[in-house]
């Protein structure tokens, strides 16, 4: 195994190994109601929409780009899903409309970034800033004062459960495996690492730079889009306010601590869902050790800058040559 | 007359000229906009957004990114609350986070540049680490009755045509003269326009690296935690999630103000006007009555789409960024 992996790796059992011993019956699943029940289950549950979001950030972080603007691109999905149920579109198209909405705002940042050259952080801020409005302007726009909706279909995808296990788990390994297997079995990978790698370098080796760039952003999108159809097919409602907050950075974080460098050049996308585990199980563990809540997100600031840390080069030379010099003494 | 004609100036030109043409279009549109009095308050509502911008200038100016401002401002807010309940007066309190901000921030500076870790991630832990205090400190809505308080609230100049002046906006604009002068009239500032011009060039020139980051984010840091007391001074309470995604209203005042993200250009006077142009926006969707919250996000999202297409066409036909 390469070293990269040890450190995300061990921050998740290490953290798996503390819930063991605040709380024995931790590790226990059982099955109600014709599904799997347990801690564990509810952390994979949980890390769904962060962990899909997250594997499209790894794509752009692999550009040496970055995009703000996913949790407004979930809060539009959401919304174009509410409006088209409840205009009475078939729910597979509203899905359609909901992922293409999503991949129109992936064009948008990727256009920006890669047609007019602006630097990804600023260009994809638009869409942050403005996305949600635009959400909210969409539930106003079919005159719905409540853009709640019901859709069997929907709900199934999020909150359903085939053969004892959540649907949204199939969802999810599912897109993974698409994506693994774009990014690992053709050469799109290569050619979105070796752009964050040096772009100029690879557009004279013959790969078109921008355009791998446009790609990397719509990928991004529509993942972006599947976890805004996750959640709001979980609660049955579009919230553009207030669905999928701080997703961005969460995401960020997931794909960071999964080993990936915003210098870019870079695409863990195993890596990048232990990232997202890592910060999902920290969640619940606050949750179940019976800590305020308030605690959550100070503990997370403290493992995130223990995890990077540890990831810092210059930390890790400088913490061994400390120790080495102690072990000389 | 070259000097003031000098390609650099252009988007903050740019900004002026935005905010004149939307404070004239409120003007035509709606009876008594076009008043001192609108521009007082426009200049009190939004000085703590101002002031943290105003810190946030120098980072962006160095290269870096601060996103812990919102959650500074929550917290010094509750902080100053929570120590006026315990007895504390405001000046106190006040000093106290003042100095709890420049050390945070300096804190923050030193540990992207001895850890080599992106400003990004760092802030983006700071973010979590002080809303996280801020539920530490408390999690209620907490009053600010000390007499100090009115009495920061009395103080107020009038203007010509019943606008009034009030406190904050009297803070924000000493401390944005404070931070103009910093910026074009010190060796600190220069050395800051430098690195983020070109970080390797400037180290190559003598600039000390360390202690200019370490400054640059104790400066942002400060001026966040005096944002804070502006906010909690103003709204006479601290709670715990005031502040929330303020970092990002900030970072668009400074682009709007004509601050490149790229680092190496830009005024600090800019993010003055930009931090007005998004409070006009605010306001004049208040003032049509009809108008939804959706605009004030969705109008935002379209000036600053306009502001970085232009500086991105500057930047390319002067080359007056750094070139990339």
């Amino acid at each position: 195994m390469q070293s990269r992996a040890v450190w995300p790796l061990l921050a998740l059992a290490v953290i798996l190994i503390v819930d063991g011993i605040i709380s024995p019956n931790f590790y226990d699943i059982r099955i109600v109601e014709g599904r799997l029940f347990g801690n564990l289950i509810d952390i994979l549950y949980r890390a769904v929409p962060t962990a899909l979001v997250a594997l499209g950030m790894a794509v752009v972080i692999g550009t040496k780009g970055i995009d703000l603007s996913v949790g407004s691109i979930a809060a539009i999905s959401g919304a174009i899903i509410a409006w088209r149920i409840q205009a009475g579109d078939p729910h597979g198209l509203v899905l359609v409309w909901a992922l293409a909405a999503a991949a129109v705002c992936g064009a948008w940042n990727g256009a920006l970034v890669a047609g007019l050259g602006i630097q990804p952080i600023i260009a994809t801020l638009i869409l942050m800033v403005s996305g949600r409005g635009i959400g909210m302007m969409v539930n106003l726009f079919y005159g719905g004062t409540d853009p709640s909706f019901q859709s069997a279909f929907l709900q199934g995808l999020s909150t359903g459960s085939v053969l004892y296990v959540p649907t949204r788990l199939f969802v999810f390994t599912g897109l993974f495996l698409l994506l693994w297997v774009l990014i690992r079995r053709t050469a799109l990978g290569l050619f979105v690492e070796a752009t964050g790698g040096n772009a100029a370098a690879s557009n004279i080796a013959g790969v078109n730079a921008r355009l791998i760039a446009f790609v990397a952003y719509v990928i991004c999108g529509l993942m972006a889009g599947w976890a805004g159809v996750i959640l709001t097919a979980d609660t049955h409602t579009s919230d553009p306010v207030s669905v999928a907050l701080y997703i961005e950075l969460d995401a960020i974080l997931a794909v960071v601590i999964g080993g990936g460098s915003l210098a870019g050049g870079r695409i863990y996308l195993g890596m990048t869902v232990i990232g997202a585990l890592v910060i999902q199980t920290l969640t619940t563990s606050i949750l179940i050790s019976g800590l305020p809540p308030e605690y959550n997100l100070i503990i997370k600031a403290l493992v995130v800058l223990f995890v990077l840390v540890l990831q810092s080069d210059k930390a890790r030379q400088g913490i061994a040559a400390a120790l080495w010099r102690r072990v000389r003494q | 007359m070259s000097a003031l004609l000098n390609k650099k100036y252009l988007p903050f030109y740019a900004t002026v000229l935005v905010f004149v043409a939307i404070f004239l279009i409120g003007g035509a549109t709606y009876r008594n906009f076009l008043s001192m009095r609108v521009l007082g308050n426009i200049l009190a509502d939004n000085s703590f957004i101002i002031i943290a911008a105003t810190g946030a200038t120098f980072v962006i100016l160095s290269g870096g990114i601060d996103l812990s401002i919102g959650s500074m401002i929550g917290f010094v807010g509750v902080s100053v609350a929570v120590l006026d309940s315990l007895g504390w007066d405001p000046l106190s309190s006040a000093i106290l986070m003042l100095i709890f901000g420049f050390a945070f921030g300096a804190f923050q500076g030193w540990v992207i540049d001895s850890l080599d870790i992106q400003p990004f991630i760092i802030t983006l832990a700071g973010l979590f680490l002080l809303r996280g205090l801020c539920f530490m400190v408390t999690v209620n809505a907490v009053p600010i009755t000390h007499e100090w308080a009115d009495l920061y609230s009395d103080i107020r100049i009038r203007l010509p045509g019943k606008g009034l002046l009030r406190s904050s906006a009297m803070v924000m604009l000493a401390s944005l003269a404070v931070a103009i002068f910093i910026a074009h009239f010190t060796r600190f500032g220069t050395n800051v326009y430098a690195i983020g011009g070109d970080r390797e060039s400037a180290r190559l020139m003598g600039v000390n690296i360390r202690r200019t980051t370490v400054m640059v984010y104790a400066v942002a840091g400060f001026y966040s935690a005096l944002a804070g007391v502006v906010y909690a001074l103003y709204t006479k309470s601290g709670y715990p999630l005031a502040g929330n995604t303020l970092e990002l209203s900030a970072i668009a005042s400074v682009v709007l103000g004509g601050t490149l993200l790229t680092g190496g250009v830009g005024m600090v006077a800019g993010t003055l006007f930009g931090g007005m142009i998004l409070g006009l926006i605010s306001t004049l969707i208040i003032f049509n009555g009809s108008l939804n919250s959706a605009w004030i996000l969705i109008s935002s999202g379209v000036l600053l789409f306009g502001f970085i297409v232009l500086h991105r066409f500057l930047v390319s036909s002067f080359d007056i960024g750094n070139g990339r």
